[in-house]
């Protein structure tokens, strides 16, 4: 059977989703963002609700975000999504709200709004990309930083003498009352990718219950920050950034 | 019953990362060794008799630049 046998639009059964629009990511070759994205874009067509989604992208790498799937976004200052998403949710609480945020924005500046967004209970989804590093200013150290990690700013590697523990979002805002599902994934390979989309799919549609606020949290890789090329940085981020940051749910309160 | 499958990169757009390759489950893909108008190693089907369609090469492309056919014979 020849190739072009093949290749017909019957036979077509994984392609690139109709929400993803053409425009060629600016990302770093590698790079996890591209792959939340078309997660984000895949759950929104699943879920058909294109026209009710509003996205949120404050400051980083994904600050660009809205050139790429076709959806309403809005910007948000450095580190305040959280804030902005709720002012969304409250002022139409039939739509979708989702912050994507990276380390830098959500775990650094934004760390008191991330808090309070929680507390609050809003029901609205947090999409965390805890990459350990400040991935668009030139790789400099994040809250979630490992201990021992050489960046631009710890060339001797992190050390918690002076620079602190790196941070677990989730677990503490699992804590918060306000927070209907946690959850810590990774898109390294095709099986945890599968699993971080259903957990997208959960968190879009534990919104409809207006229980409270739903945060992903993707551990994912910046290569170029970490110096690595990007099958190097799938395997380095499995054997250190799982076992300070291991991936699983770490609160389902959603019932389904 | 066999499969056979087969991918489609829209070279243009690939940036030659190679986690395809990586997580190629039968060593159907590898890297080009010519590039594509950006300077990347384009990512194509170097033993095309073996790729069973499984999409795990298009699940994980951060570009999503793969498509992915499947028959079955």
């Amino acid at each position: 059977m020849n190739i072009s046998d093949i290749i017909k639009p019957e036979n077509k059964v994984y392609g690139k989703s109709g929400l993803l629009l053409d425009k060629e990511m600016h990302y770093c070759p590698g790079c996890s963002h591209g792959t939340i994205h078309k997660i984000i874009a895949e759950t929104i067509d699943e879920l058909d609700i294109q026209e009710q989604v509003i996205g949120v992208s404050p400051v980083g790498c994904a600050v660009l975000a809205y050139d790429y799937i076709d959806i309403d976004w809005q910007e948000a200052a450095h580190g305040r999504a959280p804030a902005l998403a709720t002012a969304i949710k409250r002022l139409y609480p039939e739509k979708y709200v989702f912050t994507y945020q990276g380390d830098g924005d959500l775990a650094s500046i934004g760390t008191g709004e991330i808090i309070h967004t929680c507390n609050r209970g809003d029901s609205v989804t947090i999409i965390f990309v805890n990459n350990a590093i400040y991935g668009m200013t030139g790789g400099q150290m994040a809250p979630t930083t490992l201990e021992g990690m050489k960046t631009a700013t710890t060339p001797q590697g992190r050390s918690h003498i002076t620079s602190g523990f790196p941070m677990k979002i989730t677990e503490m805002i699992a804590l918060l009352p306000g927070v209907v599902y946690a959850t810590r994934q990774s898109v390294d390979t095709p099986a945890a990718e599968r699993k971080a989309k259903r957990s997208m799919i959960k968190a879009f549609k534990s919104q409809q219950l207006k229980k409270g606020t739903s945060f992903i949290e993707i551990v994912s890789t910046c290569n170029s920050g970490w110096k690595m090329t990007p099958v190097e940085a799938n395997i380095w981020m499995r054997e250190n950034m799982f076992p300070v940051f291991p991936p699983g749910d770490i609160k389902d309160e959603t019932g389904f | 019953m066999a499969v056979r499958g087969a991918i489609e990169v829209n070279i243009e757009s690939c940036k030659g990362c190679g986690v395809c390759v990586a997580n190629c489950p039968v060593g159907t893909i590898a890297l080009s060794r010519s590039v594509n108008g950006k300077g990347y190693n384009y990512s194509y089907m170097e033993n095309p008799e073996k790729c069973t369609g499984c999409t795990n090469c298009a699940v994980v492309c951060p570009d999503t630049v793969i498509t992915v056919y499947r028959v079955k014979i």
